[in-house]
């Protein structure tokens, strides 16, 4: 089979971009979307022509470095899978797919389809993480865990931060995002100490990015790869209402420091 | 920071003034439509109902000054937070609506704009009375006798009013788009509120769908029935009678007084 591209190319961000086509060679259908693009690449370096930048990583649907917008859709046609798990044999003979990098101001383009999505790591350094010593793997279950939050936790836990929540969204919102990280943690007795700390700090934290708020279109949910649930999004707005009620905690002064 | 100043700040705490001024908004839209429903009963019925109204003056403009509040706050809360999601997207895509989404949700300013607009036009025609607006004539001019009292003829102000097919039709416009906004607002809400899991979200869902639907045609049927001449033509052709006589302030229809003696 063999497909049109037609392809967002930017040099870096300080210069505009425009959408090119490229014919694809001959290719196989059991491909990767990202395989394709591989194949594409190989013929234009052998043109002696740039090739196109995408992100890529694991290309097994774990890491969330690969991202696209294929078609309008955030990692392209089907439901629960990233861009590296999407293949051709998904696509017609003589298609033609439109490939775009992630929109959103919070991410900027750094070259072709590769976008900066740091502002994720800002909002995961402002909380989404617990304060204590690790130290030795503890015994598994010293500590219990009702089922019910094991699996919640869990299913928040799965978001690998691709970001497609933000592209997909029309506000490009990144609540999905925040959301599921403010849920992971916030379910499970580790968690509970910083909780609603955490939730203000990452939420402030996200505003400060320049993503846009939730008019629960649902698009987030639609397109997540790990299909992490608007659910989420209320627990989030739940611990917040609680964390500005419950106000600042007190200073203590004095003690042993 | 103040826990008022991180509400108005942060976009959370903007869906949640969204969300508690759009559901006392609600309330209020279910409280007034009861209220207008009277139409299908006699007119005595509600021009009883308007005149209780009209004789508690701090009710009322309690109530009027507490609803213009929730419609600033509802509006300029909108309008910023709609500012800002624009802001977030510099750079749109080459095609295609937002996927997966809710067509209602892509609605909510537009519908939302209709109906802020269609508040102005309501306020002008059946509370300000505007003569030049209504298509029909003075409404201050037309009066009834009820326990004896001279007052404001209120059905015959509405089976009047609703007999202009211009008039009539923009009510129903505007119900429309009601509905389609609290399909998505009263849902939106609770989620905001983050009243909501994977059990309660459908019935939440069909609450919400339920209410907007029985909104929807409650508020429609009395242009509806008023416009196709079901509801109280004859008693609006005594008061057109009574309007073409403007000088008059006798009583639209003599019997009604009857009863009060």
């Amino acid at each position: 089979m063999k497909v049109k591209l037609k392809v967002w190319r930017q040099k870096n961000r300080n210069t505009a971009g425009e959408f090119r086509t490229y014919e694809s060679p001959a290719l196989n259908e059991n491909m990767s979307f990202l395989e394709m693009l591989d194949v594409v690449n190989e013929e234009l370096a052998n043109k002696g022509e740039d090739p196109i930048a995408f992100d890529h990583d694991c290309r097994e649907g774990i890491c969330g470095t690969c991202s696209l917008v294929i078609g309008g859709k955030p990692h392209g046609p089907h439901r629960g899978v990233a861009t590296c798990q999407t293949y051709m044999r998904s696509f017609r003979d003589g298609d033609t797919i439109v490939v775009e990098p992630f929109r959103a101001k919070a991410f900027p383009i750094i070259k072709d389809l590769v976008v900066d999505r740091k502002a994720f790591d800002r909002i995961q350094h402002a909380g989404g993480f617990i304060s204590v010593r690790t130290g030795a793997a503890p015994d598994a279950n010293s500590i219990p865990v009702p089922k019910e939050n094991a699996d919640l936790a869990m299913d928040a836990a799965q978001c690998i931060g691709c970001g497609a929540c933000v592209a997909a969204c029309k506000n490009a919102s990144a609540m999905l995002f925040v959301a599921a990280k403010v849920s992971h943690l916030g379910l499970l007795p580790q968690g509970q100490p910083e909780r609603f700390k955490r939730v203000k700090a990452m939420v402030t934290q996200m505003d400060a990015e320049g993503f846009g708020a939730c008019t629960v279109t649902g698009s987030c949910e639609a397109v997540c790869p790990k299909e992490i649930s608007l659910d989420f999004i209320a627990r989030m707005n739940r611990d917040y209402g609680v964390a500005l009620l419950k106000g600042e905690p007190k200073q203590i002064a004095g003690g042993v420091g | 920071m103040s826990i008022v100043s991180v509400i108005f700040k942060s976009s959370i705490g903007k869906k949640y003034v969204m969300a508690g001024t759009g559901a006392l908004l609600f309330l209020f839209v279910i409280g007034h439509l009861v209220g207008n429903l009277q139409v299908f009963g006699p007119p005595e019925l509600i021009n009883t109902y308007a005149h209780f109204l009209q004789s508690k003056p701090a009710m009322v403009w309690g109530a009027r000054i507490g609803l213009l509040v929730l419609v600033v706050l509802h509006v300029t809360t909108a309008v910023q937070l709609s500012i800002a999601n624009k802001a977030a997207r510099p750079v749109t895509y080459s095609g295609g609506e937002a996927y997966g989404s809710a067509w209602q949700s892509r609605y909510m300013l537009m519908s939302g704009i209709v109906i802020a607009a269609f508040i102005v036009y309501h306020l002008a025609h059946f509370t300000a009375r505007l003569p030049a607006i209504n298509g029909v004539g003075d409404f201050t001019k037309i009066k009834t006798v009820l326990h004896g009292e001279i007052v404001p003829d209120v059905y015959a102000m509405m089976v009047l009013g609703f007999q202009v097919w211009w008039v009539a039709l923009f009510y129903i416009v505007a119900q429309a788009l009601l509905f389609i906004h609290l399909g998505h607002g009263i849902a939106s809400a609770f989620q905001s509120f983050g009243l909501r899991d994977h059990v309660w979200w459908p019935r939440i869902q069909f609450l919400a769908k339920g209410a907007s639907i029985a909104i929807f045609i409650g508020y429609a049927l009395i242009p509806i029935s008023i416009y196709m001449r079901v509801v109280g033509s004859d008693y609006a052709g005594k008061a057109a009678a009574q309007l073409k006589d403007s000088a008059s302030v006798q009583p639209a229809v003599a019997t009604q007084g009857k009863e009060t003696h």
